[in-house]
């Protein structure tokens, strides 16, 4: 198969492109709030001892 | 770059189009929300105190738990639930989404929620999580429920754990208070069942699944009914008896606890001709605004001291 010959792909229909995109974008909410609740957890956790170090 | 010769025709590629809420609804929200409401009343009702942002952790490492069993739970009920009127329309049976992606989505979340909760709350309220999840899909879903008529009352253990977690979220052990805690969900699951199984016995029917009424039949289900609204009823007054909720509590369980047993009793005394079963439905209804009412009675009086403290401050 040459390099120039065009590959046959599948093209998604409207309501797979549309819930492709909602599930990219629920996943990039939950990956976000997941950052936060980490980030935050681990102020709540360990921010005392930490300044307490630092300070 | 490499090709595969040997295609897989376009036809047998399977793309999703489930949206969020279709992974959302494989959480069971509705009963993720029950669970949500008794593990914030042991969370509260415990002694000791918790850091309000882990306190929310906590709940939502609960939630995340329970809704991963429930995703295992549709994984692997897939073939009744397709049957059964109730759950026919859930994300498997209706095609949007395929089992493997619900087995793959309980696992995670399981996974994700108890080490989680265990690394930010403490591995003992963790370990009570894993046994939970562990307990609702594989003895309840894989084990129970197409084996014994007895499968909502050993199974029910699993809905009555998440106080028992909220508590031991903050504690980190269990007591006699959360074993009360336990015991009141556990005992009432199955009147609460039973009400539900009587009036869609020829759902359970169909999807082979041996419920109380279809195995013992009617009148032995409304007997056990009685029964078990007769230990439900003192039982959800003992966190009185016991000191750790107040008089006005205990005058509202008990009110409260005489109904559940008026209706039970109105589903004894129902007709074997009467086939719309109204005091069955009655019963169902009831039995969930029972237990919301005695939990949202602890929270309040767990609550309230919490709220005057925050005024006297302002």
């Amino acid at each position: 198969m040459s390099m120039s010959e065009e590959l046959e792909t599948i093209t998604l229909t409207e309501e797979q492109a549309k819930s492709r995109r909602s599930r990219n974008i629920a996943i990039g909410l939950v990956c976000g709030g997941l950052v936060v609740l980490f980030y935050v957890m681990t102020w709540v956790k360990f921010g005392e001892a930490m300044l307490a170090k630092t300070g | 770059m490499s090709v595969i010769e040997d295609h897989t025709p376009y036809e047998e590629v399977r793309i999703s189009s489930a949206m969020p809420g279709d992974y959302f609804a494989l959480l069971k929200p509705r009963v993720m929300s029950l669970v949500v409401f008794t593990a914030l009343v042991g969370l509260l009702v415990a002694p000791g105190s918790i850091d309000p942002v882990l306190g929310a952790v906590s709940i939502l490492c609960i939630a995340i738990g329970a809704g991963a069993s429930g995703a295992l739970n549709m994984w692997y009920d897939a073939d009744i639930d397709a049957i059964m009127s109730r759950t026919a329309s859930r994300p498997i049976p209706s095609g949007k989404i395929t089992r493997q992606e619900a087995l793959g989505f309980g696992l995670f979340l399981s996974a994700f929620s108890v080490i989680t909760f265990g690394l930010a709350i403490n591995w003992f309220a963790a370990f009570l999580l894993a046994f939970t999840i562990f307990y609702y899909a594989v003895v309840y879903s894989m084990w129970l429920k197409r084996a014994t008529p007895q499968n909502i009352v050993i199974g029910g253990a699993a809905g009555a754990f998440p106080p028992m977690i909220g508590w031991a979220a903050v504690t980190g052990s269990v007591s006699l208070e959360s074993v009360v805690l336990f015991a009141i969900i556990f005992i009432w699951t199955p009147p609460h069942f039973w009400a539900l199984a009587l009036f869609k016995a020829e759902d359970y029917k169909r999807a082979a699944i041996p419920m109380m009424p279809n195995v013992a039949g009617e009148a032995s289900t409304k007997k056990q009914i009685l029964a078990y609204s007769l230990v439900v009823a003192p039982l959800g007054v003992s966190p009185w008896m016991l000191g750790f909720a107040s008089i006005a509590y205990g005058v509202i369980a008990a009110a409260f606890g005489v109904a559940f047993v008026w209706f039970a009793y109105r589903v004894f005394k129902m007709d074997e001709a009467d086939r719309k079963m109204l005091p069955a439905k009655k019963l169902f209804g009831f039995s969930i605004l029972y237990l919301f009412v005695l939990y949202a009675s602890l929270m309040v009086e767990a609550l309230l001291p919490k709220v005057t403290a925050l005024l006297g401050m302002v």
